[in-house]
């Protein structure tokens, strides 16, 4: 029955059940602890060289469709799951989750004690490992996670970043005619998107609440940027370590000041490098829906989605030029930063949702807000 | 924000008696609300009128009060405590409406109370349908259609703008009575002219029907900075249309993409905030359309709820304990998660196992009530269970069940499934089972069931997989093979019955195959931090995170689901055992799977195992945990039931020897020691076939008492005064008897029940309680009041049950609890049966008393005398203990919720819970009793009475106490009859068989206050039942025996003369402790 293995570099081989494509790949193990949204999660650009492993048991029980993609194409490289449903029952399913991973190229395996996996993982912290097919030889599997590269200092944002510019002007759209939304305001502000792997709940925010979004690959210059004269620079989410992005890291220090700049995720860790503070590697990282941050201006607490595996270090902010707006409760990591003189602020967690509590959506409005007090 | 300064005393109001719809989830909430509150420091005044409860216990609250949940009482203990604050949210329904009652009656103003948890606007705005339907509407989310209708005609206007099917409710109508859901024309008729009927204010509330949509449930929590939470989603696998107290639930909500939940989590967070519940824990409930994903709010609680002590057992998110915190300030952020100490309460519990929520009906008990489910609970327990997946979770909480069915059970019929699968009944479950084992696709049951697809095909998947297990031998059976049947909840008894081997056979070969149970933790955040708090599930997973203590160690058998005959009070028996045994150094280890308890509170024991109670499930715990002893005595019949099975396989039980337990259950080899003894029992004998069962009755001599061996609350027994019962009986028992035999007994006719609780070490004996039934033996000890100390019970009488209990007890080596049964008939005792365990009524004894059974009964186990216990029983380590006031216990029944049954009351235990009534005398105990159990006696006005000739000299008796208390007298005309002759004053009343107006016109017509009726002995005829029935459906107390009826006058002389007057359990106990010191 077992017709799937995972490898890890600690040396450990976990037994499943194959679904999706039946490919070979290797990456960094991280878990995700979200009851819904594995769509969602399959398609986050910032999962590039991971495999997900998802402590939600049930997987694909209400299946996939296109409206809940995140971006193009999965980016994950394997999905680790203790069971995957072979029907998909929901009224906006298209297809079930194992058609849609093996249409897309990535393997998943079932019937694996995830919780003992994310125990592992949780007080090894994340490890490389490689998803390969059941008859492989499990010792060449490990030698194989052991050979692959490690997520520190790799440049994945611009790997995965758009090759040509390009412009969004969808906003969120309803999934049930009941759903509470408000109408999208009218296009007001012009926005550069710094596309570093960014999710699409992001543009279709932004322009709800009134952008209209030039979305730009992440090797543009500062002055490539400025030339298209945004009323505001948004930095995108994405997948991997900040500190190689020397590049983006100089642009954006030349914009501070320039014009507004709102940054979630990697954008917030590429604000967070631009005005002097450092980031660092988390043991395993955060990765769910259930994060609650406390925001130090309404002193209110919001649960928050996040995927992140590197954070900004508290201590290494300029205390004098930066505040740190919110902090997470949890394990009291930076979550958010505003620079004090200029209209430049950033979180590490995902107000765009998706998955997650739409508990954040104000920072959209925030930046139009700033925006708009800077226009004047 | 911090606690609150301001504040020093606050009041609770608990739930009152367990009834079907408020059963032990609010002792849980109420209980964890009291230990929140006074951990931090408050004062906490108790009012409740149910004493099997954790919260009433003395060592909960400052001030407990055993008192009526009426505005009346609870006006009186406020004005003796003058609590600053009033805590409306835990209580249930009833806590809810009582704090909204003093609010309105100007009580909470007068003395300078406040309402904290919700206020009585956000509580009015919640609970009546239109106004929420308006504020709802306000913020933009759907609600079904609905119209207050007072006219069959506004009916047919409605119908023609939305459509049939329509459902109905009548307004103010006792637990919906009346309501129902109009398919067509003809029903809606039927129903409106019924409900308009019905309904005190003529009205019923029709509404849009959703039927067949997707249900499912959101716990939310909100503190006084607006920071809100979700705690946990539902799912219900029964479509709407189903009460969510009557559906198969899970946790977390399975087929909803993010986007869906998202808009839901918004809905229930907009909904809270609308309504303005400031604080705590409230439940939101939603109907999604399969098909177009519109989505509309179907109601929501301001309270903590059913639901809400659910969500807590799934997530190990304690909302009770957390909203009192919140209750009094505190913030969300302010408050540690237990489980993993570092993180703060302010989050959202993830879970990475599902859980399932299965009901348990009775149906059974109620001949006359038709076993359909629908918009209305009739519920009597449930059980939650715990697994890694839908499929192993789902075969646990069958199992859980007890129903002494398998999960494939035997007596369904293929012919019956399209009716099965269409009207959601009890056995809807094993129908769609049975209906896949039978070809069915599963679109074709959702076409039937509307129970959504990936649940229809998680079944079907068992179903398949069976087949594979069946081809397989038990020979042949591989590991891999065995541990996916073990993953997916197969249980070792199927594997057994499969493959015709003991089951133990097959626990033998998994385990050499290396396939053995593992243990996961409950942590609310899927092993992201560390856990703290040994809350364990079974799983077949690679990993065990039980990490067993080496502390000595004593494992606890809970009780299982609530159901009639077992309930609250052995939880409360098993709660106490682990408190016990905590204080006595051992570590207490507890295994129950009824979510509504407090003894599945992670902070109620050491460890807890959330598991079915089987003999699978215990002995794997008992392989990790290896624990020094066992109690099996205090969860009622559930593990008495496995008392033997675990002592063969090594476990070590404590306390009486299970052979002994045995031995008392079995009637040939009592009935020998109790002839050896010299103790006098109703004549008796036992038949396994009809013929052998006349031979034994025409022996005995009519009338005769017949039931099945093993079975608690007196299921199935009936009072036979022919043969043709007897023959009935025997055909129909066989069902019940489980290859045991009949027993028959001589009934002994108008005799005295007395109860009997004592406590034993096998040699010395000591009595906790002697207490007099106020009905008649033939009425079930559960179902009949009783009070302590006996009244009217002769010394001679006294003594004798003093001696054959302590002869008794030495004689079985009862070490712990024992109850006996006695029933005294022309002043000799007869023994009716003897239980070497706690009792329904340990919990009653304890508060009247002053001394905790339990506990004593636990140190007892642990190997202490009684000699050496006096430091906890007063000082009293032999004869009986003594009671300071008049404590009466009585039943509530749950007949509004099966209209149409008779209430006359029998052998056959219905009642779902109790209250208890303390007075200076015997008539004011009972008089609270009464207004406790929702049956007030009436001040004035008509009693009709109607008795057996046999009574009616006693009637006489009854009929001038009534006229002297002012009341005018009707009465059938036998009865009529003879209170003329004794020159009465009264009016005859036709039968309804007689006549116009008989007496069910004049009941509707609200002209009679009180009926006393007795059976006329053997079948009660038909206008009989009509009476009784309409008394119930009409809310006018019916009394069905003369005792009972002599009682109420009693009750009634006592209003006229005692004033109202509350004492709390701790100043009662304190005159106790006096009384011992002069002793
Ligand atoms: N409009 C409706 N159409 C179909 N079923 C309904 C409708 N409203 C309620 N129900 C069913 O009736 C049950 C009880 O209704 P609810 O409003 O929750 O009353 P309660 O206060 O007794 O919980 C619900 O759980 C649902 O299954
Ligand atoms: N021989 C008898 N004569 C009269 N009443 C009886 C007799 N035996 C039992 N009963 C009545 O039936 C009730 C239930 O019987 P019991 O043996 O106590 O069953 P259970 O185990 O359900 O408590 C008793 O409480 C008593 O009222
Ligand atoms: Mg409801
Ligand atoms: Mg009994």
């Amino acid at each position: 029955m077992t017709d799937a293995l995972l490898a890890l570099e600690d040396g450990s081989v976990f037994e499943g059940r194959a679904f999706g494509a039946r490919v070979q790949r290797f990456g960094e193990v991280v878990f995700n602890t979200s009851i819904t949204g594995y769509q969602e999660v399959f398609t986050d650009p910032s999962y590039t060289g991971q495999i997900v492993v998802l402590t939600a048991p049930q997987i694909g029980n209400y299946g996939a469709n296109e409206d809940d993609c995140e971006s193009p194409r999965p980016f994950i490289e394997g999905l680790i799951v203790r069971e995957i449903s072979s029907i998909a029952s929901n009224w906006r399913s298209e297809e079930t989750a194992d058609r849609f991973l093996e249409r897309h190229g990535i393997p998943a395996i079932a019937e694996i004690d995830t919780r003992k996996l994310v125990r592992k993982l949780r007080i090894g912290g994340v490890m490389r490992g490689v998803v390969g097919p059941g008859d492989a030889n499990p010792q060449d599997l490990i030698d194989a996670a052991r050979r692959s590269p490690s997520m520190a200092g790799l440049d994945l944002a611009t790997r995965v970043s758009t090759r040509k510019r390009y412009e969004w002007t969808q906003p969120v759209s309803r999934c049930s005619p009941s759903e509470r939304l408000k109408d999208a305001a009218p296009p007001e502000f012009r926005v550069v998107a710094c596309d570093f792997g960014m999710k699409r709940n992001i543009l279709r925010r932004l322009v709800h609440s009134g952008c209209s979004v030039t979305v730009v690959p992440a090797g543009t210059s500062a002055e490539d940027i400025l030339a298209l004269k945004p009323d505001g620079v948004f930095l995108s989410n994405g997948p991997g370590d900040p500190e190689p992005l020397e590049f983006q890291v100089a642009q954006v220090r030349k914009l501070i000041g320039k014009t507004p700049v709102f940054g979630i995720c990697l954008g917030h860790q590429i604000l967070g490098l631009a005005m002097g503070g450092k980031t660092f590697k988390l043991k395993f990282g955060h990765r769910g829906a259930n994060h609650p941050v406390i925001n130090y201006q309404t002193n209110k607490v919001e649960i928050t989605s996040q995927n992140h595996g590197f954070a900004v270090d508290a201590d290494s902010i300029p205390a004098a030029t930066v505040d740190i707006t919110h902090m997470n409760l949890n394990d009291h990591t930076v979550e958010g930063l505003r620079h004090r003189s200029h209209p430049v602020f950033c979180v590490q967690y995902h107000p765009e949702a998706a998955p997650g509590p739409h508990d954040s959506h104000y920072l959209f409005n925030d930046f139009t807000q700033l925006m708009r007090g800077n226009k004047r | 924000m911090p606690r609150r300064n301001d504040i020093k005393k606050i009041m609770i109001v608990g739930s009152g008696p367990i009834i079907i719809g408020q059963a032990c989830e609010f002792d849980y909430s109420g209980t964890q609300a009291c230990k929140a509150l006074r951990a931090d420091g408050y004062e906490v005044v108790l009012i409740n009128s149910n004493p099997a409860t954790i919260m009433t216990d003395p060592e909960l609250a400052d001030r407990t009060y055993v008192e009526p949940l009426s505005v009346a009482y609870a006006e009186e203990v406020i004005r003796r405590e003058r609590p600053q604050a009033l805590l409306s949210t835990v209580g249930g329904q009833t806590g809810l409406n009582l704090s909204v009652d003093l609010a309105e009656a100007g009580i909470l103003e007068k003395y300078g109370v406040e309402l904290i948890g919700a206020k009585v606007e956000a509580i009015k705005k919640a609970e009546d349908r239109l106004m929420f339907k308006d504020a709802m509407r306000k913020i933009g989310l759907e609600t079904p259609q609905s119209m207050l209708i007072t006219s069959v005609e506004a009916g047919f206007e409605f119908a023609a703008r939305i459509g049939y099917p329509m459902i109905l409710r009548p307004s103010f109508t006792l637990g919906g009575t009346g309501g129902g859901i109009a398919y067509n024309r003809e029903d809606l008729v039927e129903i409106l002219e019924r409900g308009l009927d019905l309904s005190p204010v003529h009205e019923v509330l029709a509404e849009e029907s959703v039927l067949g949509w997707k249900e499912f449930e959101l716990e939310v929590m909100r503190d006084l900075a607006d920071n809100a939470i979700i705690i946990c989603s539902i799912e219900n696998f029964d479509a709407m249309g189903v009460h969510t107290g009557d559906s198969i639930t899970v946790a977390p909500a399975q087929t909803l993409t993010d986007r869906e939940y998202q808009m839901m989590r918004d809905g229930a967070l907009a909904c809270l905030r609308e309504i303005g519940v400031d604080t705590g824990g409230s439940n939101v409930q939603f109907a999604i359309d399969p098909k177009t994903g519109r989505m509309v709010v179907v109601e929501m609680n301001p309270r903590v709820s059913r639901s809400s002590a659910l969500a807590s057992k799934a997530t190990g998110f304690p909302i009770a304990k957390i909203a009192a915190k919140l209750a009094v300030g505190y913030r969300l952020d302010e408050i540690k998660n237990d489980i993993t100490r570092q993180t703060p309460a302010c989050f959202e519990p993830t879970i990475d196992y599902v859980v399932v929520k299965i009901p348990r009906w009775q149906f059974e008990k109620f001949p006359g009530a038709e076993p359909v489910l629908g918009t209305q609970m009739k519920s009597v327990g449930e059980v939650m269970s715990i697994g890694r997946t839908f499929k192993q979770s789902l075969g646990k909480a069958i199992r859980s069940l007890e129903t002494g069915k398998a999960s494939t059970a035997d007596v369904l019929l293929k012919e019956l499934i399209p009716q099965r699968l269409i009207t959601p009944n009890p056995e809807r479950l094993s129908y769609v089972r049975f209906a896949m084992e039978n070809g069915y696709t599963v679109d074709q049951v959702h076409e039937m069931t509307a129970i959504d697809p990936w649940f229809l095909r998680q079944i079907a998947e068992i179903v398949e997989y069976d087949r594979v297990l069946e081809n397989h031998t038990f020979e042949s059976a591989g590991k891999d093979l065995l541990r996916k049947a073990k993953r997916d909840g197969v249980s070792d008894n199927r594997l057994g019955r499969m493959w015709g081997v003991d089951p133990l056979k097959v626990r033998e070969k998994r385990k050499e195959l290396g396939v053995r149970a593992v243990f996961n933790r409950v942590d609310t955040c899927a092993a992201e931090f560390e856990s703290f708090t040994p809350y364990l599930y079974s799983s077949y997973e690679s990993e065990c995170e039980a990490e067993p203590d080496s502390r000595p160690k004593v494992m606890i058998l809970g009780s299982g689901p609530n159901r009639i005959g077992q309930g609250i009070e052995f939880d409360y028996c098993c709660c106490h055992a682990s408190f016990a045994l905590r204080e006595f150094g051992h570590e207490s280890i507890m295994v129950n799977c009824n979510p509504e308890t407090v003894s599945t509170d992670y902070d109620t024991s050491d460890r807890l195992y959330f598991e079915p109670l089987t003999l699978e499930e215990v002995l794997n715990i008992c392989d990790t945990e290896k624990p020094d002893g066992v109690i099996v005595q205090f969860g009622g019949q559930t593990p008495l039931n496995l008392a033997l099975p675990l002592k063969r396989q090594g476990v070590p039980i404590i306390g009486t020897d299970p052979e002994n337990i045995d031995l008392a259950e079995d009637r040939k080899r009592f009935g020998a020691l109790l002839d050896k003894l010299g103790i006098p029992s109703p004549a008796n004998g036992t038949a396994t076939s009809e013929q052998e069962a006349i031979d034994v009755a025409r022996r005995l001599g009519f009338p005769v008492l017949v039931r099945p061996s093993y079975v608690l609350g007196g299921r199935a027994m009936v009072i036979a005064y022919d043969e043709d019962t007897v023959r009935r009986y025997m055909r129909e028992a066989v069902v019940f008897s489980q290859e045991r035999p009949v027993l028959i007994d001589r009934f002994l006719e108008d005799a005295t029940e007395v109860d009997v609780d004592a406590l034993s070490d096998g040699e010395g004996v000591l009595i906790a309680g002697i207490m007099e039934h106020i009905e008649e033996a033939g009425v079930h000890s559960g179902d009949s009041s009783c009070v302590l100390p006996a009244t009217s019970i002769s010394p001679n009488a006294l003594d004798t049950i003093h001696s054959y209990t302590v002869q008794l007890a030495r004689a079985l080596n009862v070490i712990g609890l024992m109850n006996v049964q006695y029933a005294i008939k022309d002043s000799t005792v007869y023994v009716l049966e003897v239980n070497p365990r706690a009792s329904r009524t340990a919990p009653y004894v304890s508060k009247a008393t002053g001394v905790p059974l339990p506990k004593v009964a636990v140190a007892l186990m642990l190997g202490r005398k009684l000699k050496d216990l006096g430091h906890l029983t007063g000082g009293y380590t032999s004869g009986v203990l003594p009671v300071p006031q008049y404590f009466v216990k009585s039943p509530v029944f749950p007949f509004n919720k099966f209209p149409g049954v008779d209430p006359q009351l029998g052998p056959e235990m219905r009642s779902t819970g109790e209250v208890m009534g303390v007075g200076e005398n015997f008539g004011e105990a009972f008089a609270k009793a009464q207004l406790s159990a929702g049956t007030p006696l009436p001040n004035d006005g008509t009693v009709f009475i109607s008795v057996n000739d046999r009574h009616k000299a006693e009637a006489v008796e009854l009929g001038r106490k009534f006229t002297e208390l002012g009341f005018q007298l009707a009465a059938t005309r036998g009865t009529a009859a003879a209170l003329q002759a004794a020159g009465l004053k009264v009016k005859t009343v036709f039968k309804v068989n007689e006549g116009r107006p008989n007496a069910v016109d004049l009941l509707k017509a609200g002209s009679l206050k009180l009926v006393i009726y007795t059976s006329t002995g053997g079948h009660s005829f038909s206008d009989e039942k009509a009476i009784r029935r309409s008394a119930v459906m009409y809310r006018v107390p019916c009394i069905t025996t003369l005792s009972g009826a002599k009682a109420a006058a009693e009750a009634m002389v006592s209003r006229r003369r005692d004033p109202i007057r509350v004492w709390n359990l701790q100043e009662i106990h304190q005159k106790l402790e006096m009384h011992s010191a002069q002793a």
